[in-house]
Parts: structure tokens; sequence; C-alpha cells
């Protein structure tokens, strides 16, 4: 590939800049892997150095600290105790109390269950009191997981909090031998509404989304590699036990799927090609339809702006499952639209809006624009009232038309400023699931691929089929989790090479 | 197009030609204001209708009564609704809470762990939301959150991972200078202070906005609200009951009910959200333009 200087660069049209900078960031592929190769060594390397440094110092801190230093290292907190920082020293104290309590009472079990996921499934036996078979129930894969990540995440936690019990006995002693005060715990509750007040501040959320996000994404990705589905719910039937790879490779592979349907990999990629259609016909439709109707209301000597924007908005306003629910109805096979047309005599059989494969299609698409277009009106008038007026005078006093200056002036403004809005409306439609499952639920269904993950339609997206396939008869967990691995996939490529070509401000600090 | 408006442009002048383009809109915004509002006045019209339960090829009732809204009463409806209201309710309050601290401090403060976290949770809402229900769902059963006490499951999940969100209002926070906080600072105030006395006020916009979405997002919750609360009607909200209704063996018979509901569902909630709506424009236009 021809590489162009910074000069030569700016000589180019504007659509052969664009194509260079997506041809340069494919070529800079094999360039870029092998960096990342080199920055994988360097951290490593660094990374060694550090935990060496960080030894260094536990040892030093040791060897060279007081008494009360060397206690603090078996006992959390006797050190910040002992020199009178109360607080602190109880708060250790008792979250090694937990951690301890914590290890003994269970965690140690679901650690070392971990590497099996459970040996002893439910069992028959023998009751000579009823004189009868009861079940009893031993190992819980789904527990074992569960619980096991939770105490990874805890000792980790134990080991950091440990480190800085260690660092401020080191810290303490240093203070002390300048002369100077240690913070009494008055000092400390103070700077938490003050020097460390965004501790105060993301403490809850921050809690929140490692229980109800983190917690959960770790655990579906280790399912991936498990075979945890309806008939190995790690219970009362099987337990599920690490499998490594195989489910990529079912998802992957060209074999037919159970049923003797067509293959996983052909159903997933005949998905994942209507998934990226509709995210790209369902964004940019609605992005120009949008930015025309706010520049008709926008255009100067109309009236009644505000009551068209009212009626507009009304549909953002009402719950979106009341009007695609309805809407869905209405052009149903004995829905409003094809019964009026009959009794018109316009058509003699139902229009299959929902019964054929482009039909729907097509459907699902134009009531994403009537959805859609509310939304982008908003978002494009306020940016279109900001483009400064001199522009488009100057234009007209050089003799611009009207389609002249929205291509030389409107489109570029609006694609400037909206291009990361413009990437996360992607992805977010890639993951519409509203819509889709409310308007069609996936249907019409795609009898090739049925054999493979519960029955799948022509207008599934990924994530629906994901739904299906958790909620599905055989409950395929495993198989749920790989897809959606494979979601966060194709939206990480696709942010990652579009944030490449777009021109937009990465540089957070300029904006502000 | 531009070539027949320039010959108009010489023959008429260029108010004609302002005055029929101008006319060729005002059609487009009629005819576009109609297809946006015709289902919304359908389904009122289909609501009092009172001949048939279910769709029939024609608008205008010909017999109107109040059976549908009656009907909607005597069922579970009530119970539905009170839920999606507490839902919404506490959803307001709390995750406005934790979105106007998640966006403030991430706005405001410069802290070591702040760049690392930003690019985490960027990651983390890669991953599709679907993807957690299932061990949410045994979570909150563990818990004994779901089915008749769905609701406080469902106000815990939604508020717990509503952090993730920060995006806008951290845009809006980015915009008020930093040296109203730094005045603050010389004059002696706490960081809490500067939050409390001088932030808060001047956000009244962002707060309403997030108030606002808030409050409104649990009236269309479907997924997880039918995954959550399966097969107990009591512990169903507004989306997932009314979605019953139309399922193939109830459609027949509660098609008309349906459309009761919707009016009664979007009642409120468009009233407060015309009332609001120069909020949410506001919200809207900055978090676009900030991505």
């Amino acid at each position: 590939m021809k590489q162009y200087s910074d000069l030569e660069f700016l000589r180019l049209s504007k659509w052969q800049r664009f194509t260079y900078k997506i041809a340069a960031f494919f070529c800079g592929i094999p360039k870029a892997i092998a960096s990342l190769f080199w920055t994988v060594v360097n951290l490593i390397k660094t990374g060694c150095k550090k935990v060496a440094d960080e030894f260094m110092d536990i040892v030093t801190t040791f060897t060279k600290g007081d008494w009360k230093t060397k206690v603090s290292f078996v006992v959390m907190g006797f050190g910040n105790i002992a020199r009178g920082q109360i607080l602190r020293g109880l708060l250790f104290l008792a979250f090694e109390a937990v951690f301890i309590v914590y290890m003994f009472a269970g965690g140690g079990y679901w650690l070392s269950m971990l590497g099996t996921l459970g040996v002893q499934g439910p069992t028959q036996d023998y009751d000579p009191l009823l004189d009868a078979y009861t079940t009893h129930y031993h190992d819980n894969s789904f527990k074992i997981l569960l619980y096991g990540v939770l105490t990874i995440f805890f000792i980790i936690a134990f080991i950091y909090t440990w480190r800085t019990n260690v660092k401020q006995n080191k810290l303490s002693e240093q203070i002390l031998r300048s002369g100077k005060k240690l913070k009494s715990g008055k000092d400390d509750l103070r700077s938490l509404v003050d020097d460390q007040f965004h501790k105060t501040l993301l403490a809850l959320p921050l809690t929140g989304i490692l229980i109800f996000t983190v917690m959960p994404i770790v655990f579906m990705i280790l399912v991936a590699f498990t075979n945890y589905d309806g008939a190995h719910n790690g219970y009362s039937n099987n337990l599920f036990t690490w499998v490594g790879l195989d489910n990529f490779n079912t998802l992957l592979s060209w074999q037919g799927g159970n049923g003797g349907g067509q293959s996983y990999s052909a159903t997933f990629g005949e998905i994942l090609t209507w998934t990226l259609i509709w995210a790209f016909l369902a964004t940019f439709t609605n992005y120009f339809l949008g930015m025309f109707v706010a520049m008709m209301i926008n255009k100067k000597g109309i009236k009644l702006k505000k009551l068209w924007r009212t009626i507009l908005v009304l549909t953002v306003a009402i719950p979106q499952f009341i009007s695609l629910l309805y809407v869905s109805k209405m052009f149903a096979r004995n829905g409003l639209i094809n019964l009026a047309l009959m009794d018109l005599g316009w058509i003699s059989q139902p229009l299959p809006f929902w019964e054929d494969a482009t039909w729907a299609r097509v459907s699902v698409i134009a009531i994403n624009i009537w959805i859609g277009i509310p939304y982008l009106m908003l978002i494009t008038t306020g940016i279109l009232m900001n483009i400064p007026a001199d522009l488009y005078e100057s234009a007209r006093i050089d003799g611009a038309n009207g389609w002249q200056q929205y291509t030389k002036i409107t489109l570029p403004y609006m694609l400037f400023i909206t291009g990361p809005y413009l990437l996360t409306s992607f992805t977010g439609n890639m993951n519409n699931f509203n819509v889709i499952y409310l308007l069609t639920g996936g249907a019409p269904t795609n009898p090739a691929a049925s054999g493979a993950a519960g029955s799948v339609g022509y207008t599934d997206l990924l994530i629906t089929w994901l739904f299906k396939i958790t909620t599905g008869a055989e409950s395929q967990y495993y198989l749920a989790s790989v897809v959606g691995i494979m979601v966060f996939v194709v939206v990480a490529v696709i942010s990652l090479v579009v944030y490449n070509v777009l021109p937009s401000i990465k540089n957070e600090e300029d904006y502000q | 197009m531009s070539k027949n408006e320039n010959t108009l442009k010489r023959h008429m002048g260029l108010k004609a030609a302002n005055r029929i383009s101008n006319f060729f809109v005002y059609l487009l915004l009629i005819i576009i204001s109609v297809v946006w509002l015709i289902p919304f006045i359908f389904i009122v019209l289909q609501s009092f209708r009172v001949e048939s339960t279910y769709q029939v090829g024609y608008v205008i009732p010909q017999q109107w009564g109040f059976d549908n809204y009656l009907k909607l009463w005597n069922s579970d409806f009530k119970v539905w609704y009170l839920n999606t209201f507490i839902i919404a309710l506490a959803s307001a309050v709390l995750i406005t809470v934790i979105q106007l601290c998640m966006s403030y401090t991430l706005s405001r403060f410069r802290f070591k762990m702040r760049g690392p976290l930003m690019r985490f949770m960027l990651i983390l809402g890669m991953f599709p939301g679907m993807l957690t229900m299932i061990i949410l769902y045994r979570v909150l059963s563990d818990l004994g959150l779901t089915q008749a006490n769905a609701v406080p499951g469902l106000i815990l999940v939604g508020v717990a991972s509503s952090g993730m969100g920060y995006y806008v209002s951290k845009g809006f926070f980015d915009t008020i200078p930093k040296s109203l906080d730094e005045a603050a600072r010389v004059d002696g105030a706490t960081r809490f202070q500067v939050l409390y006395k001088i932030i808060l006020p001047l956000a009244k916009p962002i707060v309403i906005y997030t108030i606002l979405t808030a409050f409104m997002g649990p009236w269309g919750d479907y997924v997880f609200a039918r995954y959550v609360a399966f097969g107990t009607s009591s512990g169903y909200n507004v989306a997932v009951g009314m979605y019953s209704w139309l399922t193939n063996d109830q459609i027949a018979r509660m098609y008309t009910t349906f459309c009761a509901g919707g009016v009664i569902v979007a009642i409120p909630v468009t009233i407060l959200f015309l009332c609001l709506q120069k909020y949410y424009v506001e919200g809207v236009t900055g978090g676009a333009v900030k991505g």
C-alpha cells in the first residue's frame, strides 16, 4: 500500500481520504498485532518488576518495622490501633475477621470444588424410616460456580486490603518518625466529604455494578466453557462441568446441528448478516429521515413549529410496548389493515406482512423508522440550529443551491458532531431487542435453521436468538453465553474500527 | 429539482417560489403528523368499541361504551398498574441518585483509577444485557425476590446496574465551568458543599431529565420482568400482563381491553412527558453531542 505524506493526504478528495483511512487501518493490522505482542511482553516485564518491587517493599517493611508493624502482618489493623487510629484499625480487623470466618464457613469448599464443579449428583437412597426411596441432593454446580467466582473476588479484595494495611504501617512509621501527627478517625471521616469525596460518591454505584453487572458477566463467560443447560442444571438432574472450547467449536463448526438441520455456523452466519444489515439500515434510515424532518420543521417561514414537534414527540412518550404491540397486531394477517383493505376490495388475500421473510424484514425497518424519527428529529434540531447562519449566507452569495448547501455544510457538520452517536446507535440497534421481539418475535420461522437451537426466524437478531436459546425447551445456557460473547466480539470490533476512522474528538479534556 | 426551482424563481420571483416550497413542506408535515398519530387515535377509538372484542376492518365503533374499561377494572390490571407505578417511582428516586453520583464524580474528580474505570465500563457495556438474565434470575430467586415478590427484585436489579448509564449526565456536568468549583474551594467549601450548594442548583435540567427517563423506563420493561415474574400474575408489570392478552389464545377476547389498558398506561406518562419535554430535549441533544 502506498504511504502518503501529510501534504499528499490533504490533497486527496474526501472520498479518497476515507478509503485511504480504511485501507490504512486494515493494512495496519499486522503491525498492530506485532505491537500488541510487544506491548503484552513489556506489560508482563513491567508487571513482574512491579510484583518484585512490591515483595521487596513488604519484606523491608517487615524487617525494618517496629513490633507493631510486625504484628500487623498477621493481625490486620493492629498497628493502626496501637498508634491511635482506632477507626481504621477496627475496619481492617473486622474485614480480616469476616474473611476468615467466610473461608472456613464455606469459601474453602466452594473454591476446592471449582475445578470439577461438583462430583456427586443427586442420588436415590433407601430411607428405612419411610420405607421408600428418597432423593438426596449433593453438590450444586451452579452454586459452586457462582460462589467460587465470588470467593475469588473476595480473596483478591483481601490481598489488596492486606497490602494496604502493610503500606499504612510503613507510612505511619515514617510520619511518626518525622515528628508529625497521624490523622484521627475524625479527620478520616471529614476527608470522606472532602478530599476523598469521590470514594464516598462512587461506593454505592460501583458496588451495584460489581455485584449485578461484573459478577454476572464473569459468571456467564465461564458458563460458555461448561455444558450447563436444561438437562444439566447442576442440581436436580445432572451436574454440569467444564468442557473447554467445545461450545465454540459447536457454534463455529460446519457440521449439521441436532435434528438434521443446518449447521450452527450457517444459522449463526445468517443471523449475524441480517443483524448487521438491520443495524445499518435502522441507523441510517432514521438518521437521514430524522434530519430531513427536522430541517423541514426548522425551515424559515414554517409556522406552528412547536405543534409539529409535539406531535412527533408523542410517540416517544408512549411506552414502546404499547405502540409496537399495537402496530404489530394492526399489520397482522387478520389485523386492521388487512381487514380494511379486503373490505374495500383492494386485495383478495391478506398481505403477508409478518409471514413472508422479505415482507417482514421491510416492515420491521419501516416501523422502526416510525419509532425512531422523533428521537432523531429532537437530536438533530438542536444541532442544526447551532450551525452558524453566516456559513449558509456566504454559500448563497457564492451561488450554492439547496442541495449543495446540504452536502457541503449541513451534512459534514452533522456527521462530525454526531459521529459517536451514530456508533452507539448502530451497536444499540444490533441489540435492539424490543423492536424485533414485540413486532415479530423473530417470525417468520426459518425452517432450514430450526434444527439448530430452537426455532430461528428470518427477522431474528443475535440478541433475540440468544433470548430464544435461553428460554427455549432445551435451555442451552452454554450456547446462549457463547452467542453473547460473539455479540461482544462483533460490537467491540466495529467500535474499534469506527473509532479509528472517525474524525471526531477523542480527547475528552479538549472538549471541556 | 434545483433547476426547476431556479426557473421558477426567474418567472415568479423569490417570494412565490418560497411559498410553493413551503406549501409542499406543510403538505409533508401534515402527512407525517397523520401517519404518526393514526395508531394512537385508533387505540383510543377501539378502546371504546363494544360490539366486538377482536380486530375488525373499521375504526369507528358502531356501539360506544366503557365496557372495556370496566373489564380492565375487574381484571388483574390494577395490580400490574400498581406494581409498575411502585417500580417507576422507586427507580426514579434511586437511579437518579446513583447516576448523578457517578456522573458528577467522573466529570469533576481526577483520581488514579478514573481512566481505567471508564474504559472498563465502556467494555462492560458491550456485553448484551440479556446474557446475564439467567444468573440474575437465579440470584433473585435465592433471595426470594421472584414471582410474587418480583417488584423489589426488579427495582434492585434496575437500580444496581444503573451506574453504567452515566454518559448523558456526565456530558452535562462537563459543561458547567470548573472555575466555579475552584472559586468555592478557595473560599473554604468542602467538596460536598460544592456539590450541594453550587452544582446541584445548576444541574436542575439534567436532574429532571434523569428522573423522567428513570420513571418512564419501567413502563416498557418487558423481557426481564417477564423472566422474573413468570407465571405469577401478582408480580407482573403492565407490559408483561398486557402482552399476555395478545397471545393467540387470548387475543380474540382481550384485544379491545388491551387498547383500553394502553390508553390508561399512556395517559399519565404522556402528560408527565409533555410537561417536562423541554428538559428531555435538552438531555437527549446533549447526550448525542457528547457521545
